[in-house]
């Protein structure tokens, strides 16, 4: 028997209502079994409420099974006395960084698990020393919580964690609301827990690329075990893995996409070194009818309509917001004092699709703030449609109607009892009749694929994607003429995130709204936008079409940003000697170009 | 404006006073206290005054920071000294319908006013070289008899602390939500006071559900680090006391001492 091994292990959440009837039972998982070894690397996928979490807190014993047996160590989780030794063997590292740090000092906050386990004082020392050095925060331990990144809270939490001394760390989408580099640390923190420290990690997340290097993945969906293998396996099988709204990186899409396509490589590929080897085996043949099998990407049909756009130059209409040479400075005049921009120029037609990137600290929340005057500039002039923004009498509130910017988790500003109502919001401040905001709500719901049955639900019940919808249509009722999302995807799962960008891209398709998108993902911004804006240390470092961007993919690795992992593939592949477009940044651009090439190379 | 407010707030800096133990300090603001209120001559005054500067050099703090401490309770000082000034009986000097200023009373409003001031000094001069954690820890261990009466001491002291983790998350998240309200076109600033308070609930209601949000995830990690009460729970930075403490503790009745010669002798 491993360390953790559960049996037909279900579990039910009630929900009892007001008047005190019979409880509504959803049963989160069902049916559950686990056998896993000491010291492997665990993970478990699965969409949003696919039940892994519900799983996660079993392991620690947060929740005790309605049905079936969890044991850890060889101790039965239902088992009220054994519960602290169950918590101390099976530690737990939430998703949210900010709320699970207890102490005001880091190392206090490390402290804080021995504290409760009664360790004696001078061993709580030696074992802070241990834990902090083991995720690299040494050099922290003195500083408060608040003033560090992400990345560097969740290691933090991940060595409070460790000093417990645990066998087994139980990671709960820990990566899912950091930033790309946050997300790298974190795993490398894991990884190397795992094979230093011997820990057994379970790690549980909706980021494939995060789940390549583990020894045994499970696959979740409507609480049941779907899938179980190792990486390899699963991710040989796309499309039973979309089925459960998931996906793959870009590499394993793109050989799934090749094989398709006709070509004899092997299955189930999960690094580009793989894809290049296999492709430079001289005996590939090319069918001769590749170009009408159809192949299907992920659940995005946009794509298609890209491919056919001209990405190579920004396309030109009216203007739409101008900036001169924007300055701003936080807290001037104080120790604080901090250049969030400097000097930024720049000019959005209307109509354009516009992707913002830079790591966090950049300036680019500071630089969306400004297009709807939320932030005043400390020196320079933006104007919109021709009007200097901060003229006196330029009517602001006027204005963030017509740019309507919706911050990141918009979920968290929705109020209203109904979903309705909560829309209607934007409508009635800019002082408009009942039947005209209802009706406006109406339609921008429609917009974001949420029909009637939903206009009376309590915003609070519906799941973290329609909450996030009901939100983005609160700013759209307002019918802006540009639209600024800021990280619209964060924390949502591959099909979700696929189906909010889709949205976002028909709005601009139908209805011609300028969008301004701000987001850490190269993949989802190659795929939408005819124009990237780089920001770095508050300046504008590159203002370009994509491709012409992602052709300084070193210099982006340089300020912490990559290009997307099609990008390196063609790299690598030129390389190679391969005669192809290194130009490429979507799967289906990449898909053609090698088959082309593929197709040359077989009729020397 | 919340910004203003210098008690509750830290002032990094290498001085013996911030290496106190937190109770000693604790205690002596208490003996401070009471002695303003022992003095009752100007004599008296120099002396807590004198002491007072003194610490302040000790303490390394620059002296605006204890004035900026003043700010936001001037209008509760002013107060009371009017007060003071109008409503103390004796030798009328100027009288005006049915206000009389007395020598008395010009006598007491400035004691008070001096009395009023000296305190507030002395009290964020505790909380500038205390860190709030020092601090929470201190009264804990103060107020561990408590225990036996059945005062919950260890979960407040918990409260307290972890009251001071999340101010400034929940003050970014108010920023965040009243930013994006903004953008959907609310008016925080214009109308009258009903409006005003109508125009809150756009704030209010996230914030709460917030809050209650980050108070689940909070309670649910703690559990998850095996927290279970005091019972049985060591620390990692327990109080001990050093021998600047004893110290510190000598000088600190010596001076409550004289001022209560100094009452009794009638200086």
């Amino acid at each position: 028997m491993g360390i953790i091994k559960a049996a037909k292990l279900a579990y039910d959440y009630l929900r009892y209502g007001e008047e005190g009837e019979e409880p509504e039972v959803n049963r989160a998982i069902d049916d559950v079994d686990l056998d896993i070894e000491e010291g492997q690397f665990i993970a478990i996928l699965g969409h949003n409420g696919s039940g892994k979490s519900t799983l996660a807190k079993h392991i620690n014993g947060l929740l005790v099974p309605s049905e079936g047996t969890l044991w850890v160590d060889h101790m039965d989780t239902s088992s009220l006395d054994d519960i602290w030794k169950i918590r101390q063997k099976a530690g737990m590292v939430f998703q949210n960084p900010d709320n699970q740090i207890i102490g005001t000092v880091v190392e206090e906050d490390v402290g804080f698990g021995p504290e409760n386990l009664g360790v004696p004082t001078d061993e709580i020392w030696r074992r802070v020393d241990e834990s902090l050095a083991a995720v690299g925060m040494t050099a922290y331990r003195h500083q408060s919580p608040n003033k560090l990144s992400g990345g560097q809270k969740q290691r933090v939490a991940i060595a409070g964690v460790m000093a417990m001394r645990p066998k087994c760390i139980v990671l709960d989408e820990p990566t899912a609301m950091l930033d790309p580099n946050g997300r790298k640390e974190v795993l490398k923190a894991v990884r190397e827990l795992n094979q230093k420290e011997k820990v057994t990690v379970i790690l549980i997340t909706h980021y494939m690329e995060e789940v390549v290097f583990a020894d045994d993945v499970y696959v979740m969906d409507s609480g049941h075990v779907v899938m179980h293998g190792i990486p390899r396996d699963i991710f040989s099988r796309v499309d039973e893995l979309k089925k459960y709204r998931l996906d793959v990186p870009q590499v394993t899409l793109l050989s799934y996409e090749l094989r398709k396509s006709g070509l004899m490589i092997p299955e189930g590929i999960l690094t580009i070194q793989e894809l290049v080897d296999a492709l430079g085996q001289e005996n590939l043949s090319v069918p001769e009818n590749w170009e009408k099998i159809e192949v299907h990407d992920t659940y995005s049909n946009v794509e298609n309509i890209k491919w056919e756009k001209t990405h190579d130059q920004p396309q030109s209409g009216a203007q739409s917001i101008r900036m001169e040479h924007v300055y701003y400075t936080y807290s001037p005049g104080t120790a604080y004092e901090m250049h969030a921009l400097k000097d930024v120029s720049l000019e959005i037609p209307q109509g354009q699709f516009v992707g913002i990137i830079g790591h966090t600290g950049s300036g680019k929340s500071t630089l969306i703030q400004h297009f709807n005057g939320l932030v005043r500039p400390s020196q320079g002039h933006i104007y919109f449609e021709g009007q200097d923004i901060w003229a006196e009498q330029f009517p602001l509130r006027g204005l963030r109607s017509q740019v309507g910017l919706v911050f990141q988790y918009p979920e968290h500003q929705l109020f209203e009892t109904d979903v309705l109502t909560d829309v209607c919001f934007g409508p009635k401040n800019q002082n408009l009749t009942q039947e005209e905001c209802e009706e406006r709500a109406k339609e921008a719901l429609k917009h974001v694929g949420l029909d009637e049955s939903f206009y009376a639900k309590s915003p609070f019940e519906l799941s973290g994607g329609q909450k996030r919808r009901v939100a983005i249509a609160g700013v759209l009722a307002m019918n802006p003429k540009v639209l600024i999302l800021d990280e619209p995807t964060a924390g949502l799962d591959p099909q979700g995130r696929d189906e909010i960008l889709d949205q976002i891209a028909s709005l601009h398709e139908t209805r011609g709204i300028t969008i301004i998108l701000v987001s850490h993902s190269m993949e989802d911004i190659a795929k939408y936008v005819d124009r990237i804006i780089v920001m770095n240390h508050g300046e504008k470092a590159y203002d370009d079409a994509p491709k012409k961007v992602f052709s300084h993919y070193k210099e982006l690795e340089k300020i912490g940003l990559a290009a997307p992992q099609i990008t390196y593939i063609m790299h690598a592949l030129a390389e190679k000697g391969m005669k192809v477009d290194t130009s490429a940044t979507t799967v289906e651009e990449a898909r053609i170009i090698i088959m082309k090439a593929l197709e040359k190379r077989g009729a020397l | 404006m919340i910004r203003d407010i210098t008690i509750g707030q830290y002032y990094p800096a290498d001085s013996i006073l911030h290496r106190l133990d937190p109770r000693v300090k604790f205690v002596g603001t208490m003996v401070y206290i009471v002695s303003l209120f022992v003095f009752s001559s100007w004599v008296g005054y120099v002396v807590a005054a004198l002491s007072l500067i003194a610490m302040i050099i000790i303490s390394k703090v620059p002296f605006k920071f204890m004035v900026k401490g003043l700010k936001p309770v001037m209008m509760l000082l002013l107060i009371t000294m009017f007060f003071n000034l109008i409503f103390t009986p004796g030798e009328v000097i100027w009288s005006f319908w049915i206000i009389k200023i007395t020598k008395e009373g010009i006598r007491m409003s400035l004691k008070m006013g001096v009395r009023l001031v000296f305190l507030i000094i002395g009290a964020s001069l505790m909380t500038l070289t205390t860190t709030p954690n020092q601090l929470t820890d201190g009264l804990e261990r103060l107020m561990r008899p408590l225990n036996k009466i059945h005062v919950p001491v260890h979960e407040i002291a918990m409260m307290m602390s972890i009251a001071l983790r999340f101010i400034p998350i929940l003050l970014e998240e108010t920023d965040k939500i009243m930013k994006a309200q903004m953008a959907r076109g609310a008016d925080f600033e214009s109308g009258g006071l009903v409006q005003k308070v109508k125009n809150m609930v756009p704030l209010l209601v996230p914030l709460f559900v917030s809050a209650f949000r980050r108070a689940n995830d909070l309670a649910m990690a703690m559990e998850a680090r095996c927290y279970h009460g005091g019972d049985g729970r060591t620390q990692m930075k327990p109080l001990v006391y050093a021998g600047r403490d004893y110290v510190a503790y000598l000088v600190m009745f010596g001076y409550l001492a004289v001022s209560i010669v100094f009452r009794i002798v009638g200086i």
